[in-house]
């Protein structure tokens, strides 16, 4: 990609890459719901869905379809404009990263050299589309939501970047297919432990799960930023939250834990090793959700202020110290 | 407590936050109206009423027997104990015969009423906090004291199981050997929750220092239960005026140091094993004998007024009645501990985040079909 | 300074070992049933609504319309006539209706009952669209019962 001119075979090449990632977001929204559901009600020593399917896995489709045969209700004194373009809003940006997602040696919709920047820009959208839900809905609940969520996203977009900027001081790049070629050897997560558990927990932050979620805190703000959403309105929001995971465990994976490397991992046989790690990687962050009460706010701050961003700060100074001496 | 923002702008700025009567974390239907400035409490005005039914007025329109099922409609979580306040009560005003196993039976049954209350109210309360998980820890744990209670009350949340003069139906060698079943299996249960909740950084960083009471506060609104014995008074009436046979059992009472939000929930952790103490110790020395005595056709009080204590799941709970002769009563009173527990929630989370709010008020227990009443 | 990183070192291992906890219950086997497919059994002594228990003897209730259990119900749920019939001593049971819309399952009427005539039923899977269908006609029920 070195041409700065697009010939005719990229352009197809990304309309057919973009179709199949919107289907991918989808799909992706219904295997974690599905997960989710299912490992919630493992741990909890429950059975999860079992009605519909062999252990209940048509369950989700079925809901997809129940979803959209709901109306849209836009409360009184609502914002219209804004309250029906906030579910859109959450879910445009969280299709374009996927564009640039590495998922095997072949198999990516296009390797820009900035590929990380890209990523790391058009996710900081989201936090924009809860903030205009928020506001739209008139109602207080869903106010405290988005302004939590606004303060929440800016304090933990720090140490996510600083935290990345250590494992490119490394790989000397920004393209997703580089930093994956550069763990040929080794994964990151050894090279930048540090870095990497700085990345997760604000990640989960950055994606607002628990025990991070404020937004939607259930049990102090009803259901924060969504509150009022009925319908696909709804739906849309989840699917994004679910595809903001999907991101922040593929980047996870791609900087931290090998991308598409793995034993038998030929041109395409990758992606199958890059989607495992992902889901992994998402189980994990849905274990920890079902764990732990939720943060205070403050403690929220303190932990991103306090604990992460100097860390990272300081494992960035010593990454770029020992890279310089090597 | 005027904050910084309130410096600059007035107090023109804050504003009313409708919380209840459907909100997660006010358990039932509790309103709460807060004035906020920002995510700061400012001023706090719980509004009662919304669960209101009339038992004590129901109580004066039918026979002495007929409240049976009533006191175990109030507080749903500890229904045994709820009863056991007012047969107690028809028992002091009559002078009617106690056979001792039925006693016996009585603690036991209220014990286990107890712990099972004591497991939703902290399942409840970390829910409040955002854990899913616990809650559905306890109702595991819970599930088998309802099923032991099922088997010999025929009930599995409102037991009406207490009558004048004993129980309405014997224990069985089945339900003791369940019982001691359970004891064995809650106690391996608690380090559990301490692993996974009371040790847990996040949930000490949310309860610790979080709504203090301190012994003066307690002593102003007349809590009492867990909430009042987290502050660090030492009161419990199974210990300063034993009822029923309380007296010869070997407990303690747990009691907190700071009064927080940690400390009370601590002290509910704690009870739960003072109580399977109890219930050991009753089981061991379970006597032989008849279960009731019924008493004469039908129960008419004199003139006069009594009083009977007893201590609830959240607290002190008292009745107190006033008979005119008749066999109904001139008046029944109830007092109940969550109505006390709850007056303290303006003065002590005023000022408080909406987080600390809702730790705060998970933290004192309140089952509002009690308050309301 | 050393409270910053004791703090750090404890609450992580606090946290793991939380997950530790959960980790231990996803590997366990399940503890609840699929409700409508599998069931668990009720004991004896669940008080459902009343009904007339069947004398073996007689094949027909026991019921001697002494109205004792219409008067002790706290609800007022239960209605019981009766009439005087030829050559029959006592009274014969022509009615007894239980509105089972307002009963509190406090068991009373079953421990008034001399004859023992009256018992709790095992149903507790109860369901209606109209609150007609919760009227029991127990001396019908007594009958139908073979």
């Amino acid at each position: 990609m070195d041409t700065m001119q697009l010939s005719f075979y990229d352009v197809l090449r990304m309309v057919i890459a973009f179709v199949l990632i919107v289907s991918l977001v989808f799909i992706n929204a219904i295997i974690m719901g599905y997960m989710e559901r299912k490992m919630a009600a493992k741990i909890q020593r429950r059975w999860g869905p079992m009605e519909v399917g062999f252990q209940g896995w048509l369950q989700l489709i079925l809901d997809g379809v129940k979803i959209i045969a709901k109306q849209l209700i836009v409360p009184k004194d609502a914002d219209r404009t804004l309250f029906r373009m906030a579910p859109l809003l959450a879910f445009t940006p969280v299709v374009l990263p996927f564009l640039v997602l590495p998922f095997s040696k072949s198999l990516f919709g296009r390797d820009i050299n900035l590929g990380l920047i890209f990523i790391i820009a058009v996710s900081s959208i989201n936090v924009l589309s809860i903030f205009v839900a928020g506001w739209a809905s008139n109602n207080k609940y869903s106010m405290f939501g988005s302004i939590r969520s606004v303060s929440q996203n800016i304090a933990y977009e720090i140490p996510i970047l600083l935290s990345l900027l250590s494992v490119v001081l490394v790989t000397h790049t920004y393209s997703m297919q580089g930093i994956v070629a550069a763990q040929g050897s080794i994964w990151f997560c050894l090279v930048q432990p540090v870095a990497c558990i700085i990345y997760l927990i604000s990640a989960t932050a950055e994606t607002n799960r628990a025990p991070f979620d404020l937004p939607e805190a259930e049990s102090e703000l009803t259901a924060g930023y969504h509150t009022e959403y009925s319908g696909f309105g709804f739906s849309l929001f989840v699917i994004a939250e679910y595809a903001n995971m999907f991101t922040v465990c593929a980047v996870a994976t791609v900087l931290f834990f090998g991308g598409w490397h793995g034993p038998f991992s030929g041109e395409y046989l990758g992606a199958l090793w890059f989607l495992l790690k992902v889901f992994l990687l998402m189980l994990i962050m849905v274990w920890v959700r079902w764990t732990y009460p939720r943060v205070r706010f403050d403690q929220l701050m303190n932990l991103a202020w306090k604990y992460l961003i100097p860390f990272s700060l300081v494992n960035l100074l010593l990454t770029a110290l020992i890279v310089k001496c090597i | 407590m005027v904050t910084k923002l309130e410096k600059i702008a007035g107090p023109k700025h804050r504003f009313l936050l409708n919380m209840g009567p459907q909100h997660p974390s006010t358990h039932g239907v509790l309103r709460i109206v807060l004035e906020m400035d920002g995510e700061y409490a400012m001023a706090i005005d719980p509004v009662l009423g919304y669960g209101h039914r009339m038992h004590e007025k129901m109580a004066e329109g039918r026979p002495y027997n007929g409240f049976y099922p009533n006191t175990g409609r109030m507080d749903y979580l500890g229904a045994i104990l709820f009863s056991h306040g007012y047969v107690g009560l028809l028992e002091r005003m009559s002078g009617a015969e106690v056979p001792e196993r039925a006693e016996f039976i009585r603690v036991i049954t209220a014990e286990l009423n107890r712990i099972s209350s004591h497991l939703v109210g902290i399942g409840a309360y970390v829910l409040d906090l955002g854990a899913f998980t616990p809650i559905l820890y306890a109702f595991d744990d819970r599930e088998m004291i309802l099923d032991m209670l099922e088997a010999i009350t025929g009930s599995r949340l409102t037991y009406c199981y207490f009558r004048v003069g004993g129980v309405t139906k014997d224990i069985d060698d089945t339900f003791i050997r369940r019982a001691r079943a359970f004891i064995d299996r809650m106690r391996s249960r608690l380090p559990m929750y301490k692993d996974l909740v009371t040790d847990n950084l996040i949930f000490l960083k949310r309860t610790k220092g979080i709504g203090i009471i301190d012994r003066d506060m307690a002593a102003r609104y007349g809590i009492t239960g867990p909430v009042l014995r987290g502050s660090g008074i030492s009161y419990d009436v199974r210990k300063s005026e034993p009822y029923s046979v309380y007296d010869r059992f070997d407990f303690d009472i747990p009691v907190g140091e700071n009064g927080d939000s940690f400390d009370r929930y601590v002290v509910r952790m704690e009870e739960i094993a003072q109580s399977l103490r109890i219930i050991e110790q009753a089981l061991d020395a379970l006597p032989d004998g008849p279960v009731m005595v019924k008493p004469k056709k039908k129960l008419k009080l004199a003139a006069g007024g009594c009083n009977y204590t007893v201590e609830a799941a959240r607290g002190s709970l008292s009745y107190y009645l006033v008979g005119d002769g008749s066999d109904t009563p001139y008046r029944l009173k109830i007092r109940v501990p969550s109505y006390s527990n709850l007056s303290p929630l303006p003065e002590l989370c005023k000022g408080m985040l909406l987080s600390d709010l809702v730790t705060a008020m998970g933290s004192l227990d309140l089952v509002i079909p009690e308050i309301d009443r | 300074m050393s409270g910053y990183f004791s703090e750090l070192i404890t609450g992580s291992k606090s946290l793991l070992v939380g997950l530790g906890v959960t980790f231990k219950a996803l590997i366990s086997p399940v503890v609840t049933v699929q409700y409508p497919r599998e069931k668990i059994d009720v004991t004896s002594a669940v008080r459902g609504h009343i009904d007339l228990v069947k004398d073996e003897a007689t094949g027909t209730h026991r019921c001697m319309v002494c109205l004792s259990c219409m008067k002790v119900c706290p609800c007022q749920c239960i209605t019981v006539q009766g009439e005087k019939r030829e050559g029959v001593k006592g009274k014969v049971l022509t009615l007894f209706a239980l509105d089972f819309t307002k009963c509190s399952l406090c068991g009373l009427c079953v421990e008034s009952c001399k004859p023992k005539a009256i018992d709790f039923s095992n149903e507790y899977e109860l369901a209606g669209f109209t609150r007609d269908e919760f009227v029991f006609d127990l001396l019908k029920r007594v009958k139908e019962r073979a």
